[in-house]
């Protein structure tokens, strides 16, 4: 055989193939996978993932939403145009029709990161899947840097770190008792960087937030977030119109914008190359409650 | 779409590679100083993380910023001041993607370090160069070793806590430079460090001119993997069928899966295991359009020429480079379970490639001792972390190539069939 060619693989094309294998993995392992869609750049990457994983057919499981009811109207717009577009089937976990039921109950500060989880659980158990497709990166916090890329969620859809199934090779173990679900995380392997340059190489339009615009804000403990029916201004605080993006997209009213001038991808890719402070940390009032904020929702059963 | 939506402008795709490697040793030998030099050399840490880091150190009462809770991140871990699993970290330089396995080198951790080192291209062994070799850098290299990592790097760390003694470094190379030879191990780079002082990290060091090696991370950027890959035997485990359910994509069935070694290219014949039909290969289809080649770690989807019956679990391969289609496996096992040991006579799921099945352990030849390397030929069963050389029968039968020759066709795990944990990791050594 001619040895003469390179052969060589960029490290985007090493890691969609990576994560292509996992969901095809999933697919034919699985009765009923569904695929965590909020409209948030991971997700929609995720779900790129998928179209190219299975074409020409059709994406092969729905996707679910888990709807604090704080969201940006941008981001569900994006959501329903591209789940209108791939033909998908939408389910919406929603965290306000929880509360208005009274199965869950609204927190004192009015956050609702917290109160996701019982939803999410009550979904799952709901449609019975058994396999959850999320976005989660290891590069995002330290918790998640421990976690498998198949992690095993009991009946209560709980992580329990001390007790993850070894990884081996591209082995997989997927087995699971009735009721028991696996939370799957294809991104795994990727960084915040990798998810830019995977946007800017396939082209994936996004929602506009993500891009730097004019918008009205307030500073509150080093992070600006938007004025919107979520965020109303303290006394004190002023009201200012900065130009901002977000890098990530969460709960409106937890969720922070960055102070940024990068309105085109490769202006954005060439901001989080320089930046020094990680996504989470520069946008997520949720992660800063305690030093193992994460790793405790997640024992709770959350991604 | 709509205002709300930005599609991007093309930007130039980024020519980098990925390389994945795994590092051993325990906190005492720097290991943890030693990743966080290489995060914060190459601007890959974050000031965020490293305030976290620095408010715990604070807090502990530890005399320095301990850069070792930059990994260890379950609050278990804080508190026991241990680390007990696998973490991951991220790095890139303009030339190259790094995926760190940080695996915790204590004893009982034999299975994070197996588990770490079966999708490393390189593995990094840290030594205290005030202690020499211990049993644990020994135990890392077995396991390099065994678990076929194609390059290994020993950093002889702390070389300003002996005077960049070359006669130190000396002695320490030289003694496991003989020890490598006893195993397999084709590439070993040994480079003398002070992962504190950031000697011999990403730059030369004016402090060893004796040394003429590169840099740990020029090493790292440099040292060639793209040969690693085995591009010689054809070997396409099929994971799916894709069937269009569609009235635009009609008579469309394609052989989804990633491309475990070898070369595939339109035309070629194929042999499809274990039926033993033959066919050629129509296309090779990606969501990007068809291509004219597939190589390792591409996924793809193949079409054949001739309309046969392949479900997953099926190997397409060449009809004169098959893998054995064998139902006796002769295997190294590394047991990873706490709860029960691995005994003769016991059922275990097999899961190998895309194939599941089932498996009775036959004999137990014997276990290794994986510091002395002594064969205990009269062992009873293989305990958590013991390694031994194992028969084993399957159900159907299993699409395998010898583990030395191929770790993709030739490793397998084991999971217990009552409690689906994942028990033992396989590396085969002979299949019939």
């Amino acid at each position: 055989m001619s040895q003469t060619k390179p052969y060589r693989v960029s490290h985007l094309d090493a890691l969609e193939a990576e994560s292509i294998f996992v969901m095809r993995e999933v697919m034919a392992e699985f009765e009923r996978p569904v695929l965590l869609f909020s409209g948030g750049k991971d997700s929609i990457v995720m779900l790129r993932l998928a179209e190219k994983a299975f074409a020409p057919a059709r994406v092969p499981f729905p996707v679910m939403h888990v709807d604090t009811g704080h969201n940006f109207p941008e981001v569900l717009e994006y959501r329903d145009s591209r789940v209108a577009e791939l033909g998908l089937n939408l389910v919406i976990a929603s965290v306000q029709e929880a509360i208005d039921s009274g199965t869950v109950r609204e927190l004192p500060d009015g956050t609702r990161n917290r109160i996701q989880t019982p939803v999410l659980l009550a979904a799952v158990e709901k449609y019975r899947f058994d396999a959850l497709f999320g976005g989660a990166r290891r590069d995002e916090e330290k918790a998640r840097a421990k976690e498998r890329m198949f992690s095993f969620r009991d009946e209560f859809g709980q992580w329990d770190p001390k007790n993850q199934r070894p990884e081996l090779w591209s082995l997989y173990n997927g087995r699971h008792h009735p009721g028991e679900s696996i939370r799957v995380f294809p991104l795994s392997n990727w960084t915040e960087l990798d998810v830019w340059h995977y946007i800017a190489k396939e082209q994936i339009p996004l929602p506009s937030i993500y891009y730097a615009h004019e918008r009205e804000v307030v500073e509150r403990a080093g992070m600006f977030y938007a004025v919107n029916e979520f965020i109303v201004p303290k006394a004190g605080e002023t009201v200012e119109t900065r130009m901002v993006r977000y890098r990530t997209v969460g709960d409106a009213s937890q969720t922070a914008a960055v102070l940024s001038e990068a309105d085109t991808v490769d202006k954005v890719i060439d901001e989080v190359a320089a930046t020094r402070i990680t996504e989470r940390g520069a946008t997520r009032g949720d992660d800063k409650v305690s030093e193992a904020a994460m790793e405790d929702r997640k024992r709770e059963g959350y991604f | 779409m709509s205002q709300a939506v930005v599609e991007p402008e093309a930007a130039p795709a980024r020519q980098m590679d990925l390389l994945r490697f795994a590092t051993a040793g325990s906190v005492d030998d720097g290991k943890s100083t030693l990743i966080g030099r290489l995060l914060f050399d190459t601007k890959s840490l974050f000031s965020d993380q490293l305030e976290a880091v620095e408010a715990v150190s604070a807090a502990r009462g530890d005399e320095y910023t301990n850069l070792a809770l930059l990994t260890d991140g379950l609050r278990a871990e804080r508190e026991q001041g241990i680390t007990i699993d696998v973490a991951y970290r991220y790095f890139a330089t303009p030339r190259r993607k790094f995926i760190i396995a940080d695996t915790p080198g204590h004893i009982q951790y034999t299975r994070n370090m197996v588990t770490g080192a079966s999708t490393a291209d390189l593995a990094l062994i840290l030594v205290d160069a005030r202690k020499g070799l211990v049993e644990q850098s020994r135990r890392h290299a077995f396991l390099t070793s065994l678990l076929r990592v194609p390059h290994l790097v020993l950093c002889v760390n702390k070389m300003d806590l002996v005077g960049w003694d070359k006669a130190v470094y000396d002695k320490i190379a030289d003694e496991f430079t003989s020890f490598a030879a006893k195993l397999d191990i084709t590439d070993l780079t040994i480079i003398p460090v002070s992962a504190l002082e950031g000697d011999n990290i990403a730059t030369r060091s004016e402090k060893s001119p004796w040394y003429e090696g590169p840099s740990l991370l020029h090493h790292l950027e440099h040292v060639h993997i793209a040969s690693d890959r085995n591009l010689v035997d054809v070997r396409f485990p099929v994971q799916y069928v894709i069937r269009p359910q569609s009235t635009t994509v009609t008579d469309y069935r394609g052989y989804a899966g990633q491309v475990a070694s070898g070369v595939l290219k339109p035309g070629d014949d194929v042999l499809v295991l274990p039926s033993g039909l033959t066919s050629k290969i129509a296309a090779i289809d990606t969501a990007d359009g068809p291509v004219d080649e597939a190589f390792p770690p591409m996924s793809v989807t193949v079409r054949l020429t001739d309309e046969i019956d392949i479900s997953r679990g099926d190997m397409i391969c060449r009809p004169h480079n098959a893998p054995a289609v064998a139902q006796d496996v002769e295997a190294m096992i590394c047991w990873m379970d706490e709860t029960a040991p691995l005994r003769v006579g016991t059922k275990y799921t097999i899961k190998h490639t895309t194939r599941t099945a089932r498996a009775v352990v036959r004999g137990l030849q014997y276990r290794l001792d994986v510091n002395t390397l002594h064969r205990d030929e009269g062992a009873p069963e293989l305990g958590l972390n013991e390694i031994g050389r194992v028969r084993l029968r399957t159900t159907i039968p299993l699409l395998a190539d010898e583990y030395r020759r191929n770790r993709t066709t030739g490793g397998f795990i084991l999971i217990d069939e009552s409690t689906n944990r994942t028990v033992g990791a396989g590396m085969i050594i002979e299949a019939s």
